[in-house]
């Protein structure tokens, strides 16, 4: 059984993904070998799943195929049953309980509901299972197998396809009623006339030896749809293995809240013909308990039996992207706007392979973040998984190979024997119905509905009243809207976020305050908003239809918004749209500020009742507003007020037709926007925030000079683009699937008062309700209404970014700074004590969850008896701060102090010069011991991952998790340049997600790789705090991490966007023993270490992080002040006066920081954390780790609204040996598995030597990362220069794994014939990789997908050739390799700052987007190349000179050379006439930087890309 | 930092030294926008958060004077400091040895810029009376118009109290008005402010004794809270052989003196007058360093300044590192006028002839640490005795603290070991409804505290009233 919730683990935020597969015969031939082929698919994906703690029980395998008709008559001989005719009869494959009466019970379920829908119940067969086969835990945990049978009653096909789905349905409803646990077993895996699945707790290998009926020859289908499971946590749990009724998914549905939520509002009135009376029977449509994976099965399952193709279901669940930047026809994007106002997408990375028995297919979401290879062969078979190579086909059998590409779509029709490409498919779909003309004629038109802005006349008199209605202060006017006004963009801070918790707050604080944003990290990326922005869209549908079974013309008269912030005059159209069938509802939202939570809950009530009362006269807006309340009233928070009416509209079954504007005069940030869309507004109108800003702007008080409507633009765009930017990190692509998402976690909110109004948002610590919301919705009214007589004009300071007395308050003051500074550089720990105090004690003046705590009492031991204060430090780290972000001064400042104290530094994300890694002549190492693999993968290299003790994988960051990040080209000086693999001048942006890794099998490759680049190292993986961070840490252990650290929401130096800063992630207290607790009760925290950083400043922070359960912590921010930091935050601005985070020349000269400053500092801490231990009776942190149990509310803390707050569940310590408490054992990697390691005595001669070495050898697509552990003794030895050129050569035949040749030093020659997967020459260090068909191939290579995804990824060097073509993401962050390949996929060059790639065919869509450095070569033999780039940072010129000609012919030449090439040879024959078809694709800055743009151009300002 | 800071410095020694006008100029609008700008806007604005005590919003100031919106930097400006005219000429500017830039540039100009702001506002006429719209119906009375006892009145009549000032002498502004000297602060300038609060609705009542000519009963009765704000006059005393000789005089007199003749008032006390003599100033203090300008410009013959204490280094000393007000070499306007300064000078005793005054005998010393103290002691340097012929000795080290104070001891008003008045967190002495400010509980102190402190003995009486 999946663990229930208990303490801070919540199994509803587990995740899964893993490797997918198909194999089927075109022709619909069934056969025994299908199922065998199947089964050697799964055994070949078997990397990409994942063991539990026992390490023999899988998180799930499992194949779904046709009835094998003749094999169960064979099986069902000697009993009483007897089949009809195949297709009349279905089969259920059902888990029961092992136990009796519980079995009989769920038994007597199934037949009890095939009588209801009148089908003969025929009887049981029991499955037989081989219990031996499986791992430990799972044979605990084992259900009972059995089949049972159904005879259709002459019915047939979808109609009783349909009939055993309402069974099914009745079935469970029947078990759900049942009592008693172990009726929770009872799962239906499969009950259908055509497909039957095999599933459970098992790995790959496991699969056919716990089910013998697999493995007998009668057994036969034509399709065999494949899963390997790979889950975040290790509770067995048997049903959720895959594949599902319908389908298989490698990927994540991030958007699943929403997508459940609008399922659960539009059940209750859906219609079908075909099901007729019984439609009520199948709610609720999505089973509880589910995955995403589970859900989305469902829904399409629902889809599927409503009358539509499974093709079209997929289409309209997954759909491609199909914004004004596709190059697509009218008739299609037709299809997809009439199906996006039925269906909001379910959002997320996603390879879906789906079945119905009659057709077979698969599909990838629209932003291709998964891999999907398939081989279709000669003679009609094909093969379909996340990998290329997992059967060994003849090559000269292969008749194609390729790839999905995003958003695309492939379908084997079993009846008429063919393989339907993508392009059929969507032509068929769009033309099935006139969409399109639906779509014109019915959509509702507003006459200038987003047209040009008018200007707002702001009434300046009652203008400050209302401003302080809604609780504006001088920072929202000077620090956020301001900066909107003038610039277009959300302004940006640094230096994290150290003011008080909302719920700590004295200030009045907005609802908003208590909602922390949620972000992918590991389990699915986040998508880049700004450099693929072409895959998202903010548009959105007003009066959707509920009727999702239908298609009706109908279906499309909605109100299209282009995105979701309303001007004035927009929501006053909207009101007065007089259309009788299309009417408009506006509810004012006050309540009365005397009643308190009772007034508020009755207005609350109230105003569900009217919103229901609307909808059901008809209405299809409902305009919730604040706008001109009575005196008497004040605004109820516009977030409650939509959460309210959406809950009740949901509850009540309507909310789907409606659509919730909300105009208020509280919005006024994005974070604003983004919790209004979140909790299901469709539309915001933010008028106070357009009054300001107009005001702000007549008034001349913008800079820039902005008139009224450029500024009320800006806001918009500043509103809009962060809004992209908060659905971006969530990897959510489209506001129709964002919102109602609800991707937010509470801090400081009762359960009670969630569960009302925000039902399913996470809240882990209690805190206020609704009577304190309240009392501060009317202090605001007070402000406004009753101001203080004598009280100055000024609105309220704020004090969120800046300190003042008189605002939010800070961590950081004037003392704490001072006291630090001077204590550390005096190293007097009387002042230490002093500093300590001012952070430590906040009884009066709370900031965070920890100052709220206190420490049980105990026995002391005597302090001299405590671990000296030296084994202390060793567990110090400092945090990474790239040399780029702080200056070169205070880098080595910290790298020297670290080193001294045995702690670590960390390298950061920008490289690191090799000088530093040789020892100075005083003893003192310069060199980070913890070298950061960032997405950006600035200067890693093979030589810099052999010399660090630590390489920390950043998957999020605290000031910003879930973003990229960009250091702009004017900070890019020499030295920079040169640790970062770039040119001097060039920006280099860091892309939000890391590009290998879109889900957590992802995770587990990239540490093996780094492994085998450096086994001496441990792997740490840097995560961020959030609601379910536990369970993406047990993922990341079970993915074979060393150490874990979890940072806090509030830390971080680098420049954020201000609501990233403080409204992204969650404090680490939280995030730290939710990873504890779910690491020890998944029985994986004996084997990963934990770290915490995030604001850590004392020693008190340091114990208290040790008894939530971290061995080891960060130091950041308090080390930079130690070097002489004043917090001015303005780290991305280059004028830091004190020398740290700058690069100026003049500037770094006041850097007065020394590493013996930093030493004195955390000595003086660990003595402090000493002290600590020795009060509460430890004498060695080892035993203190996780003893949350010492930990308590301090009760003396009587601040009103720190009452409600209940850490209990913070405190859970569960059971659990004290070995298993912390890391008392290693993580076994397997790198001795590796090829490499096999290899490696043969390569010796040539590493130690120089002696010449040649292999030969086969490989598969297991064999990953080869290549990484030889380069890396190369660069151990040899360093950046490694060997002289082909010292060593290295041949391999077959389908390469991940990985290959990745971080491939010089000297290194390695030539694969065959085909290679993702990640192929990641990090390449010099080595030269060739790819080239098995020889013998008979299909053309130039047509055919040879390689997969992500090539190139972060190479700094080398050569690469590839005879064929590949797949997206190619030369993705390439700094400096030279390759040529036929053909690429989307998003070819991305964020590529050095290098050459040579293209000789075609390119998919968004090419050389955020492209910055080097050069690309394109043949654009359709002339239509320009269309697929992204012009935002390129140039695309011709090949005129010389040098570039000569460039060009000679890697083309060299391609020839290497791989034979038919295609290179073709056009150097034809060379003359093939150059003009050639397009160089040159970066601007690049050819700024080069000199090689004129004067008058390179004088033209032209906007950095602002990212941040 | 491409602009450097621009101070605008005092009118020519030789010029200013005539007249008791303000010695300071000021700085051209386009010099202090540009000084404005050199704010760096710090996410933890020291000057604002740690160096001034009435919590000036200087960053923001400074930016809207930046961008010449001196309507809105008056409206900051306002939000901390009741009197940023008295402010921006006299305060030693805390702010601006806190400010961030000052760690290693020239820190901001703060407090020209305050200067500067509400001049403009006086002006532009932005600086106008401003009543309460409504009146409450508590009424309180201010004991002492110093900047504490003007401060608490000018926040307690805006809540609407009404306010009573009561003041000894014959015109409102104590220290402000008696103790600094025009070349400081013009007495127009305190006549504007006290004018201002008149027409606000604040009640002056002068040359009034609190205890004596009204009494304590009557206080108590009448209103409904007081506010004793009657500073620390008593000065220090230096009890030598030859005390007693005409021409050693307290410092405090010698400037009040003038500061009534220069405010058309007669003179109350003794007749000490510089002209033609040699002046020795006891005490290296402010309060002496205006009595050397004022003897400058009495047209003494010369002028010595004696200082116990070692000389100060000329940079920020080790020990009092940025952001903390730094023990450093300083020299005022006064200073630059001439004269000579000496430190380590202990006065050993007073010379005279026939009952007046003709030098002094002092000795050199040093700052030595004993065994066991908590701080160095003096030990006189031996064979520097020497003896300075002067006409006139002006004592200025100091304040011991309010004094003797009939009103006080009337009301039962506890003090403290040192003589300074005992008060609670919210400014309320021992006796309910009896509230102190400034240096009467202080000690004495800053200006710019006395104006805070009055501010939070105001609030104090509103929290009493009930907010």
């Amino acid at each position: 059984m999946m663990q229930p919730k208990q303490c801070l683990y919540d199994p509803s935020y587990e995740h899964d993904a893993c490797g997918v597969g198909f194999v089927a015969n075109l022709d619909g031939r069934k056969s025994h070998l299908i199922v065998e082929r199947g089964v050697e698919v799964l055994i070949n994906l078997l990397h990409r799943g994942a063991l539990g703690a026992d390490k023999n029980t899988g998180d799930g395998a499992g194949l779904l195929v046709q009835i094998p008709d003749r094999f169960l008559r064979e099986q069902l001989k000697r009993s009483a049953i007897e089949l009809p005719q195949e297709g009349t009869y279905g089969v259920g494959m059902v888990f029961l309980p092992m136990a009796e009466p519980a079995r009989a019970a769920c038994r007597k379920a199934l037949e009890e509901a095939a009588d209801d829908e009148g089908l003969v119940f025929l009887g049981w067969r029991n499955v037989p299972t081989d219990p031996s086969a499986v791992g430990e835990q799972a044979r605990l945990e084992m259900p009972f197998v059995a089949q049972c049978f159904v005879d259709g009653g002459g019915g047939s096909g979808e109609d009783l396809e349909r009939r055993l789905y309402v069974m099914r349905k009745q079935a469970e409803r029947r078990v759900a009623s049942l009592s008693g646990a172990d009726a929770g077993m009872f799962y239906v895996c499969s009950l259908s006339a055509r497909t039957i699945v095999y599933k459970g707790l098992m790995i790959a290998t496991q699969v056919a030896g716990f089910f013998p009926d697999l493995r007998d020859p009668a057994f036969e289908s034509a399709v065999a749809l494949v899963h390997q499971r790979y889950s975040t946590n290790t509770f067995p749990s048997w049903r959720l293995a895959q594949p599902f009724r319908y389908l298989a998914h490698n990927g994540e549905i991030n958007t699943l809240r929403g997508n459940v939520n609008w399922m659960r509002s539009r059940e209750r009135n859906l219609q079908s013909p075909l099901f007729g009376e019984d439609i009520k029977k199948i709610v609720p449509v999505i089973e509880p308990g589910g995955s995403d994976s589970a859900a989305l099965d469902n829904a399409l399952e629902l889809l599927a039996n409503g009358g539509r193709g499974l093709h079209h279901c997929m289409a309209m669940l997954i759909p491609q992207a199909w914004g004004s930047r596709y190059p697509m026809g009218p008739d299609l994007r037709g299809f997809f706007e009439y199906h996006a106002g039925i269906m909001e997408p379910w959002d997320g990375p996603a390879a879906v392979t789906f079945t119905d028995g009659r057709h077979i297919g698969a599909m990838l979401d629209r932003n291709g973040l998964r891999p999907a290879r398939y081989t279709v062969t000669r003679d009609g078979f094909m093969v379909f998984a996340s990998e290329a190579g997992v059967l060994d086909i003849a090559p000269e059998d292969v008749r194609e190979k390729g790839a999905l590409r995003p958003g695309q779509m492939l379908l084997v029709d079993l009846e008429s024997k063919r393989l339907l490409k993508d392009y059929e498919i969507k032509m068929r779909l769009a033309r099935r119905q006139p969409y399109r003309r639906w779509v014109d004629e019915n959509r509702i038109a507003i006459h200038g509905l987003f047209a040009a802005v008018a200007p707002v006349a702001p009434d300046a008199e009652s203008l400050p009243r209302r401003q302080r209605l809604f609780g504006y202060t001088r920072e929202d006017l000077a620090v956020v809207l301001g900066p909107m006004a003038s610039t277009g963009h959300e302004p940006v801070g640094s230096m994290g976020a150290d003011e008080a918790l909302a719920v700590l707050s004295e200030k009045p604080q907005l609802l908003t305050w208590y909602f922390k944003q949620c972000f992918a990290q590991v389990t699915n990326p986040p998508i880049d908003p700004i450099r693929e922005a072409l895959v998202m869209s903010l548009m959105t549908f007003v009066g959707c239809s509920d009727q999702i079974l239908a298609e009706t013309p109908g279906q499309a008269r909605l109100l299209k918004l282009q995105h979701p912030i309303l001007t004035n005059d927009d929501v006053e159209r909207i009101r007065n749209l007089n259309q009788p069938d299309f009417e408009c509802k506006t509810l004012p939202i006050g309540f009365p500020p005397e009643g308190g939570g009772a007034g508020l809950r009755a207005a609350l009530d109230r105003l569900g009742r009217m919103a229901e009362q609307a909808v059901a006269a008809g209405h299809r807006v409902i305009i919730l507003s604040d706008r001109g309340l009575d005196p008497s009233e004040a605004p109820i928070p516009a977030l409650l007020a939509v959460a309210a009416v959406n809950t009740h509209l949901v509850n009540a079954g309507k909310r789907t037709t409606v659509g919730i504007v909300i105009e208020t005069g509280e919005a006024r940030e994005v974070m604003h926007i983004a919790v209004l869309l979140g909790y299901g507004a469709s539309a915001v109108n933010p008028y106070l925030a357009f009054e300001t800003v107009a005001h702000l702007a007549a008034t001349g008080a913008l800079s820039g000079k902005v008139s009224v409507v450029k500024a009320m633009e800006n806001v918009i765009e500043a509103f809009c683009q962060g809004l992209l930017k908060v659905m971006s990190k969530m990897g959510i692509s489209t506001l129709r699937s964002y919102r109602n998402a609800q991707v937010f976690q509470a801090v400081g909110l009762s359960r009670a008062f969630v569960d009302e109004y925000f039902p399913g948002t996470g809240s882990q610590v209690e805190g206020i309700g609704l009577d304190e919301v309240a009392v501060e919705a009317a202090a605001r009214h007070g402000a406004a209404w009753r101001p203080v007589a004598g009280a100055s004009n000024l609105l309220p300071v704020g004090g969120h970014y800046r300190l003042n007395l008189d605002g939010e308050r800070h961590l950081w003051t004037p003392e704490s700074v001072s006291l630090l500074q001077r204590a550390s550089r005096e190293n007097d720990p009387t002042l230490y004590r002093k500093y300590a105090e001012t952070i430590n004690d906040q009884s009066r003046r709370q900031c965070t969850l920890r100052g709220l705590f206190t420490f049980r009492k105990t026995t002391p031991v005597p302090l001299d008896e405590v671990e000296p204060a030296a084994e202390i430090v060793k567990r110090f780290v400092t945090g990474a701060m790239s040399f780029g972000s702080i200056s070169r001064e205070a880098h080595e400042t910290l790298a020297i102090a670290m080193n001294r104290l045995g702690g670590m530094s960390n390298s950061g994300e920008g490289g690191e010069d090799a000088e530093r890694y040789k020892p100075l002549p005083n003893g003192d190492s310069r060199c980070s011991a913890i070298k950061q693999i960032a997405s950006g993968r600035f200067g890693v290299t093979a030589e810099y991952l052999v010399n660090a003790r630590d390489l920390q994988i950043k998957i999020a960051q605290g000031a910003k998790p879930g973003e990229g990040g960009q250091l702009p080209g004017h900070k890019v000086n020499r030295e920079i340049a040169r640790t970062r693999n770039a040119t001097p001048g060039v920006s280099l942006i860091s892309p939000p997600p890391h590009h290998d890794i879109y889900s957590i099998e992802d995770i587990k490759q990239l540490i093996y790789d780094l492994k085998n680049a450096n086994p001496e190292a441990r792997v740490s993986v840097k995560l961020v705090s959030e609601i379910g961070v536990g369970t993406v840490a047990a993922g990341v252990a079970k993915g074979h991490a060393d150490l874990i650290l979890i940072s806090g929401y509030d830390g971080g130096t680098g420049a954020s966007p201000l609501s990233s800063l403080r409204h992204a992630g969650a404090p680490w207290e939280l995030g730290l023993a939710e990873t504890q607790q779910t690491l020890v009760l998944n029985d994986l925290r004996s084997r990963v270490r934990l770290q915490v950083d995030g604001q850590i400043k004392t020693g008190r922070d340091v114990a208290i992080g040790a008894l939530l359960g971290a061995e080891e912590f960060g130091f950041a921010t308090s080390a930079l002040v130690v070097c002489g930091c004043v917090m001015m935050r303005v780290c991305h601005k280059n004028t830091c006066p004190v020398g740290v985070a700058t690069q100026d020349p003049e500037l770094r000269k006041k850097f007065t920081g020394r590493p013996e400053h930093v030493v004195n500092f955390l000595t003086m801490l660990a003595e402090e954390t000493r002290e600590i231990m020795a009060s509460l009776g430890f004498r060695r942190m080892d035993e203190m780790i996780g003893r949350a149990d010492l930990l308590e509310k301090n009760g003396a803390i009587d601040f009103w609204k720190a009452r409600g707050l209940d850490f209990t569940a913070m405190f859970h310590r569960p059971k659990a040996p004290p070995e298993a408490t912390r890391q008392t054992a290693r993580q076994d990697h397997g790198v001795e598995e590796s090829m490499d390691w096999l290899l490696l005595p043969k390569v010796a001669p040539a590493i130690e030597s120089g002696r010449k070495v040649d292999l030969d050898m086969p490989i598969r697509n297991v064999h990953r990362s080869v290549g990484v552990m030889i380069s890396s003794r190369i660069a151990k030895r040899h360093g950046a220069k490694g060997l002289p050129e082909d010292t060593l050569t290295l041949r391999f035949r077959g389908a390469a794994g991940q990985s290959f040749g990745a971080f491939g030093s010089r000297g290194m020659t390695l030539i694969l014939e065959g085909e290679a997967n993702d990640y192929l020459c990641k990090g390449l260090s010099g080595a030269r990789v060739i790819v080239k068909p098995y020889p013998g191939a008979a299909y053309d290579p130039g047509d055919n997908i040879i390689a997969g995804n992500v090539i190139l990824y972060g190479a700094t060097g080398g050569e690469l050739f590839i005879n064929g073509c590949v797949g997206e993401r190619f030369a993705i962050r390439n700094s400096g390799a030279r390759v040529v390949v036929e053909g690429v996929g989307d998003h070819g060059c991305e964020y590529m700052t050095g290098g050459r790639a040579v293209i000789l065919g075609p390119t998919g869509v968004n090419f050389g987007a955020g492209m910055s450095g080097g050069i690309a070569y394109v043949l654009d033999e359709g002339g239509d190349f320009d269309n697929r780039c992204n012009l935002e940072m390129i140039d695309l010129d011709l090949i005129e000179g010389d040098d570039d000609e000569r460039e060009l012919r000679s890697m083309v030449e060299k391609h020839l050379h290497y791989t034979g090439s038919r295609k290179a040879a073709s056009l150097l024959e034809r060379w003359d006439a093939v150059l003009p078809r050639f397009i160089k694709v040159f970066p601007m800055e690049y050819k700024r930087v080069l000199g090689q743009m004129s004067r008058e151009d390179a004088e033209t300002h032209r906007q950095e890309v602002v990212n941040n | 930092m491409e602009v450097p800071r621009k101070d605008p410095g005092y009118r020519p020694a030789e010029e200013r030294v005539r007249d008791f006008g303000e010695v300071e100029r000021r700085l051209t609008d386009h010099d202090l926008r540009e000084q404005a700008a050199r704010c760096m806007d710090c996410g933890i604005p020291f000057c604002h958060a740690y160096g001034c005590p009435v919590r000036n919003l200087i960053p923001e100031f400074n930016d809207a004077a930046y961008h010449g919106n001196w309507r809105e930097a008056l409206e900051l400006l306002l939000a901390g400091s009741c009197f940023p005219e008295f402010t921006g000429r006299i305060c030693p500017a805390p702010c601006e040895t806190a400010c961030v830039l000052g760690i290693n540039e020239p820190a901001v100009t703060i407090r020209q810029l305050e200067l500067s702001i509400v001049e403009k506002g006086f002006e532009r006429g932005y600086v106008v009376p401003r009543v309460p719209a409504v009146r409450r119906s508590e009424r309180v009375a201010v004991i002492g118009s110093g900047p504490a006892g003007l401060a608490a009145a000018d926040v307690l009549n805006r809540i609407g109290c009404h306010v009573t000032v009561y003041e000894d002498a014959a015109k409102p502004g104590g220290i402000l008005r008696y103790g600094i000297p025009d070349f400081k602060l013009e007495k127009w300038v305190v006549e504007r402010r006290v004018k201002l609060m008149e027409a606000e609705g604040v009640v002056f009542e002068t040359g009034v004794r609190a205890g004596e000519d009204v009494s304590a009963r009557f206080l108590r009765e009448r209103f409904d809270a007081i506010v004793l704000t009657g500073g620390a006059r008593e000065p220090r005393d230096l009890k030598l052989p030859g005390r007693e000789l005409d021409g050693v005089h307290y410092a405090m007199d010698f400037l009040t003196r003038q500061n009534q003749l220069n405010g058309g008032e007669a003179p109350s006390g003794p007749e000490i007058v510089a002209k033609d003599k040699v002046v020795i100033v006891i005490g290296g203090g402010d309060t002496g360093s205006d009595c050397l300008g004022t003897s400058w410009r009495q047209g003494a013959r010369y002028c010595y300044q004696f200082e116990i204490m070692p000389r100060p280094p000329d940079e920020r000393s080790p020990h009092t590192p940025w952001p903390m007000w730094p023990n450093m070499m300083r020299a005022s306007s006064s200073h630059k006028e001439g004269g000579e300064r000496r430190w380590c000078i202990s006065t050993k005793r007073f010379l005279g002839r026939d009952g007046r005054l003709t030098g002094l005998r002092g000795v050199e010393i040093e700052w030595e640490w004993q065994e066991g103290a908590n701080a160095p002691a003096p030990v006189e340097k031996e064979g520097s005795e020497f003896t300075v012929e002067c006409d006139l000795v002006l004592l200025a080290m100091g304040f011991v603290g309010p004094g003797p104070n009939k009103l006080v001891d009337t009301l039962g008003v506890e003090r403290d070991g040192r003589g300074t008045i005992r008060r609670d967190a919210d400014n309320m002495t021992s006796v309910p409804g009896v509230f102190v400010a400034g240096d009467m509980t202080l000690g004495a102190s800053l200006v710019v505290r006395a104006i805070q402190d009055g501010k939070n003995a105001a609030a104090g009486v509103l929290r009493r009233f009930g907010g």
